[in-house]
């Protein structure tokens, strides 16, 4: 409420407008995204000794490193970084501009759940015809299976983001609970945790996404969303998902975990504090851990995941790529820097040095990289037990072509299971009855 | 002229224009005729937060209103001291950034570290939970409730000053107490600012966004994505990429506060005459 109020009404259809008028251009991108006439790997080095102009937006920390770096190998070349803070104005801001078609830029960031989003109305340039498929033997084999969609390449893996158990190890000893290897074992610690110290929790999750849910899915061998060209097709309540439904169901149930805003102060104090015991996340998370909650400093421990029947199994967790727009500029030194960034040894020397967690095997495999000991997590070798999560990693996950709308909806419908303490199951059938509503109207053949 | 017509009318008309296609992921814009609004009348999400503001609207603003009301006749009657200091203080909460009131609230209302978890834990219980499916909108009202009784009470209090001295004085020579004069002098003096004070108040009820949408974060499963006809636009076009869907919502949003504003504005001015 305001005193504006009327101008309010108009601000509003203004906005709208806006965003109309922006959507109503958006057709242009087509549906197939054919390939690209591209380039071979001499002709791109030799645009880019000779040089020019880029645009590159991302959210990483360390992309001014990475560009100084990049125009020091290439010194006509010039990056124009813009930042865009993070995912969702990222997103948001990259859709405009292919709408408006202005301003769109040569590299972008996108997160591996939203590649399909950009690349089914084909808003991504197919990077196979600039050579850059045979770089495939370089990364692991689900984040190339992020971008290698369908027939086409439409970007390189930037980083990854194996799961791991992050731990309170003063907590555990305190109460005297077990690292758990199994799910089932971990309910049984969560139980005795709320036993012996009522005021803490094994597991934090509020509800508002299902970042943390997916990939819990995924790593239960849920397989709920496949994408074959325009036809989806919707199951989450295949066996993985029930399974992890059952598992996630005893912690909602007898109370088990709480839902602190996830990335709050408030958030932070508590696993600083040890009120929150435990988390499941990727392997990108120790540098925010040691940014974010300096109180846990020494305590906290990192494990491999639990799972299902003890034998080691992992999913992903975040990361992003990097991608070309269909409406990019210059293609060449668009492809020239994105392999670059990508691949290059010294790229992703600096991409790691400030804590950035790599998707190359090689880095990834480095005894440099595994023998760091983590003064923050008591001299651990957390390396260890992150990168050998991503060799575990289940294949054929994939994510909804309109995924952050789905993930808009999650605690309309799945959180409400959190809330009333209400079958999972149920609200996972109302996130899907939504998505499939959701899918037709956009044109999809939607199965489920 | 032209000026008024491209500010306040080429937005309404080009979002009904919006309204009367359908953009799809697959298969590009189309021309749907009305096919938009026959959604929306059948939409459970558009009239289930439609609803919700109706229920805020009859219970918070008659609330509000009667709260401002006795501001400005106590500020009025020249009884009070530290008059001035009343109304600005009164008033302060309006100019408090709304983001910013909001994010203090949803402080307030924090049951861990904010002043509510602080009462609970002094009486024991959970006396106080604004963070729940029963009190969510009743926090919010009261949010609301907070901004803006400063500013109609300043509506009111002008009308009040504009009431000529003599019928003050005519009154008391009349003989007539302090209750007397409210009833007989300063009501009928206040019925035009009340029904401006009610128009706004309905238009603002109908276009709640910002409180919900901030609490929404720290609350995300008690506020949904559709927990306002405003909200559930935003979303529509913002994260769901149906922005002829959104235009179509405000309209009807627009139409119906229009509609409802009519009414009141009807009913207060007809007693005027």
């Amino acid at each position: 409420m305001s005193i504006t109020r009327n101008g309010r009404i108009a601000a509003g259809a203004m906005a709208a407008v806006l965003a109309g008028s922006l959507a109503a251009c958006s057709g242009g991108g087509g549906g197939g995204g054919e390939p690209d006439e591209g380039a071979t790997a001499e002709e791109i080095e030799a645009a880019l000794e000779e040089g020019g102009i880029i645009d590159y937006w991302t959210w990483t920390p360390q992309a001014e490193k990475q560009i100084e770096a990049f125009e020091k190998a290439y010194p006509n070349m010039t990056v124009n970084l813009t930042d865009t803070q993070g995912a969702e104005e990222h997103n948001t801001g990259l859709q405009n501009a292919i709408a408006a078609d202005k301003g769109i830029p040569d590299v972008a960031q996108l997160e591996y759940q939203s590649v399909p989003q950009f690349q089914l109305p084909g808003q991504l340039t197919d990077v196979t015809g600039y050579g850059l498929g045979e770089l495939e033997d370089l990364y692991t084999p689900s984040t190339w299976g992020s971008v290698a969609l369908g027939d086409g390449l439409w970007g390189l893996p930037q980083d990854s983001g194996p799961m791991a158990l992050f731990y309170n190890a003063e907590v555990f000893e305190e109460n005297d609970l077990v690292v758990p290897k199994t799910w089932d074992e971990y309910v049984e610690q969560a139980r005795k945790l709320k036993k012996s110290d009522p005021d803490k929790v094994l597991f934090n999750d509020d509800g508002n996404g299902p970042g943390t849910v997916t990939s819990m899915i995924w790593q239960a061998g849920g397989k709920p969303f496949q994408v074959e060209g325009d036809t989806v097709t919707i199951d989450l309540a295949d066996e993985g998902t029930t399974r992890w439904a059952e598992t996630y169901q005893q912690l909602i149930d007898e109370e088990l975990m709480s839902d602190i805003t996830g990335w709050s102060d408030e958030w932070y104090q508590a696993l600083g504090d040890g009120t929150i015991a435990s988390m499941v996340v990727g392997a990108w998370m120790p540098g925010i851990f040691e940014d974010g909650v300096p109180d846990g400093d020494g305590a906290w421990r990192i494990a491999p995941m639990p799972t299902y029947d003890g034998t080691p199994v992992n999913a992903e967790n975040g990361g992003s790529a990097d991608v070309i727009p269909a409406g990019a500029d210059d293609k060449v030194l668009a492809a020239g820097f994105l392999k670059w960034l990508n691949s290059d040894p010294e790229s992703i020397r600096v991409f790691m040095e400030t804590g950035g967690f790599p998707a190359t095997v090689a880095e990834l495999g480095s005894e440099e990289f595994l023998g760091y000991e983590s003064e923050y997590f008591g001299g651990q070798k957390i390396n260890e037990v992150l990168a050998a999560g991503a060799d575990d990693v289940v294949e054929g996950w994939s994510y909804l072509p309109w995924q952050s709308y789905a993930n808009s909806i999650f605690s309309d419908t799945v959180g409400q299971a959190y809330l009333d303490r209400t079958s999972l199951l149920d609200g996972l059938s109302e996130w899907q009855a939504e998505n499939v509503r959701y899918g037709e109207e956009q044109g999809f053949t939607v199965d489920g | 002229m032209v000026a008024f017509a491209f500010a306040f009318l080429a937005p309404v008309l080009y979002s009904l224009y919006l309204s009367l296609f359908r953009n799809q992921l697959m298969g590009g814009n189309q021309f749907v005729g009305l096919a938009n609004y026959s959604a929306a009348f059948t939409d459970p999400k558009f009239w289930d937060g439609t609803g919700r503001v109706l229920l805020f609207l009859v219970v918070q603003v008659p609330i509000m209103l009667a709260v401002a009301l006795a501001a400005a006749l106590v500020i009025d009657s020249g009884r009070l001291f530290g008059k001035r200091f009343t109304r600005i203080a009164l008033f302060v909460p309006y100019a408090v950034p709304g983001v910013v009131a909001v994010l203090m609230w949803g402080f307030l209302y924090g049951d861990r570290i904010g002043l509510v978890g602080w009462i609970n834990e002094a009486a024991g219980s959970q006396v106080l939970t604004p963070f729940s499916r029963e009190w969510m909108l009743v926090a919010i009202g009261n949010i609301v409730t907070w901004e803006f009784v400063g500013y109609n009470m300043l509506i009111l209090y002008s009308a009040l000053r504009t009431v000529p001295g003599e019928l003050y004085e005519a009154a008391a020579i009349d003989g007539a107490g302090q209750w007397r004069v409210i009833r007989a002098v300063k009501l009928p003096a206040l019925r035009g600012a009340l029904v401006i004070a009610t128009i706004f108040s309905i238009i603002g009820s109908f276009q709640l966004f910002n409180e919900p949408n901030i609490l929404k974060v720290l609350a995300p499963t008690l506020i949904s994505s559709s927990y306002t006809p405003n909200m559930y636009a935003y979303n529509l076009s913002f994260l769901g990429q149906q922005v002829n869907y959104a235009a179509t919502v405000a309209i009807i949003m627009g139409v119906l506060t229009a509609a409802i504003a009519y009414v009141v504005q009807l009913r207060g001015t007809r007693r005027d005459s």
